[in-house]
């Protein structure tokens, strides 16, 4: 195992940044798992530097008014709705 | 329907001509048809219906094909066996009581089973090649920017592809035809390069002759090997199954008595091709899952609390086990302090990857190898480790990190499970694959 594998409040940490909730089987079982993981992914060390020769090519198109979903159909997957618009909790 | 091959079984007319009028198509659910459930195998969108077609879902029916159900698969796509589906195990209709392989199992066991004559699957890091093999039946990886991923919903978008499966070459190849092509609501899509274009520079795409750029993907399966310089990738084959790895040389050598050589290559980028592949996989995996809040679609957190705490109790329902996974250890990638240890390295190694397949390339017409190193799991063997899951995508995860098009053909049994062939071309190099698999299947 390597020096800095992860602690079961660096899963907790990880899971907050990327907001999804975890329980505490959740948090043991995971802490295992991304040990292994990342041991594994600690290989990439050993790639060397490459360059990369990509021809990349912007894409444009034109700025146009184009017809896009009306708000009826933006909202119909929505859980909660309210006066056209989406209805979310509170932001803080 | 038997087997949990369809999560929503509904049939979807298309025009009533076409090149394909009479044929039914399965479609993976993580693939947009208006009006009809796509659920991405996942309880987060158990209802969620979407309001437009997949540009893809528009040519099927353009083309007078009939959607007869929206297929199994893991969730968003993350499996390598079917069984991470919050809607149940697919069972494998060519080899009972083991797994259909992932995430595209539904759509390959669709044609397996014959509840469809085609099936469309996606494809980030194997997951049409590898179902293909499990099944028993044809599947195509096309070069990236080949088909349009508009509709398609989104796990990792610098990898992914629809691709198409068929009981045979040339029926996977006749699907290939209707999807492919750019797409102005799809910026990555390309035109595939003309030979005749010096424009291109490239020497591996100047072996295509224009008839032959020209011609459909159906009208290159002939079968015709005669001359096929196939180069074998050592690394592709060590660690294999001994059984896998012997039905591959017998295939190989059914090739070469059509006339075919081979010759082995060195691809030594592709030992670190399967961490590079997970590291960029669940980077943007994370990126593309953050859309998924319960309020504008998804499973809701309820209405209690802030949007963080919502947000956070909705994805902790909503997601399975792999799910939940992917986007925690994409998240570590990406952040502070992290990001030059994996994600800048796994770049890296893409870049490296690419090369080598550039190089050895230019010294065979295409590569093979088994489609993947083992015979189908068992069903549930396979759940508890997902390092050693992910170390069976050993075979595929390099064409998808080198943008590259492949196709999975079945090469035979071993103790009677099904084993896939799968040969790897230049970019746009799909009329290359489909000649050349057509001898087998």
């Amino acid at each position: 195992m390597s020096d800095d594998a992860v602690s079961p409040e660096e899963v907790r940490h990880v899971a907050e940044l990327a907001r999804v909730d975890l329980d505490d089987e959740e948090v043991d079982r995971f802490t295992g798992q991304f040990a292994d993981i990342l041991e594994y992914f600690e290989t990439l060390d050993e790639v060397p530097a490459v360059d990369r020769d990509a021809e990349l090519a912007n894409v444009m198109r034109p700025d146009e008014e184009r017809t896009s979903l009306d708000s009826e159909d933006a909202l119909r997957n929505a859980p909660e709705t309210e006066d056209g618009y989406f209805k979310g909790p509170n932001v803080s | 329907m038997s087997d949990d091959i369809f999560i929503t079984a509904e049939r979807i007319e298309g025009a009533d001509d076409g090149p394909l009028a009479g044929r039914t198509v399965a479609v993976k659910d993580n693939i947009s048809t208006a009006g009809v459930r796509t659920t991405c195998g996942s309880k987060m969108l158990e209802d969620y219906v979407p309001p437009y077609d997949a540009t893809v879902v528009e040519r099927l029916k353009e083309a007078g094909a009939t959607i007869v159900g929206k297929a199994n698969m893991d969730e968003f796509g993350m499996g390598t066996t079917t069984e991470t589906s919050h809607f149940g195990a697919t069972d494998n209709p060519a080899a009972p009581g083991h797994v259909p392989g992932g995430s595209s199992g539904g759509s390959a066991a669709a044609v397996a089973a014959g509840e469809a004559d085609l099936a469309l699957g996606s494809d980030t890091g194997g997951s049409v090649r590898c179902p293909a093999a499990f099944c028993g039946v044809v599947g195509i990886k096309p070069t990236y920017g080949l088909v349009s991923r508009y509709g398609l919903v989104a796990y990792g978008n610098s990898l992914e592809q629809i691709g198409p499966f068929g009981e045979t070459v040339a029926d996977a190849a006749e699907l290939l035809d209707v999807i492919a092509g750019s797409d102005d609501r799809d910026a990555t899509t390309r035109q595939a390069p003309r030979a005749s274009d010096g424009r291109t520079g490239d020497a591996r795409e100047t072996r295509e002759t224009p008839l032959e750029a020209e011609e459909n993907y159906a009208d290159a399966a002939t079968g015709d090997v005669d001359g096929l310089s196939i180069g074998v990738p050592t690394e592709l084959l060590e660690g294999a199954d001994e059984g896998v790895v012997e039905t591959f040389w017998d295939a190989i050598a059914d090739l070469e008595d059509r006339g075919a050589e081979y010759h082995q290559v060195s691809l030594p980028s592709v030992e670190h091709a399967v961490e590079a592949y997970y590291v960029i996989a669940m980077s943007e995996a994370s990126s593309n899952l953050a859309r998924f809040d319960g309020v504008r679609y998804g499973q809701s957190g309820g209405y209690d609390g802030n949007w963080n705490e919502t947000f956070a109790k909705a994805r902790e329902e909503g997601f399975g086990d792999e799910v939940k996974r992917r986007i925690l250890l994409g998240t570590y990638a990406l952040s502070a302090g992290y990001h030059d240890k994996y994600y800048k390295k796994a770049q890296d190694a893409r870049a490296w990857v690419k090369q080598d397949f550039d190089e050895a390339l230019a010294e065979a017409d295409v590569l093979a190898s088994p489609t993947m190193p083992v015979p189908p799991f068992e069903l549930g063997e396979s759940l508890d480790d997902p390092l050693q899951l992910y170390l069976a995508d050993a075979n595929t995860v390099p064409v998808n990190l080198a943008d590259l098009p492949a196709i999975s053909v079945p090469a035979g049994e071993t103790d009677g499970l099904p084993v896939g062939l799968q040969l790897i071309g230049p970019a746009f190099g799909e009329r290359r694959l489909i000649r050349a698999a057509s001898a087998l299947a």
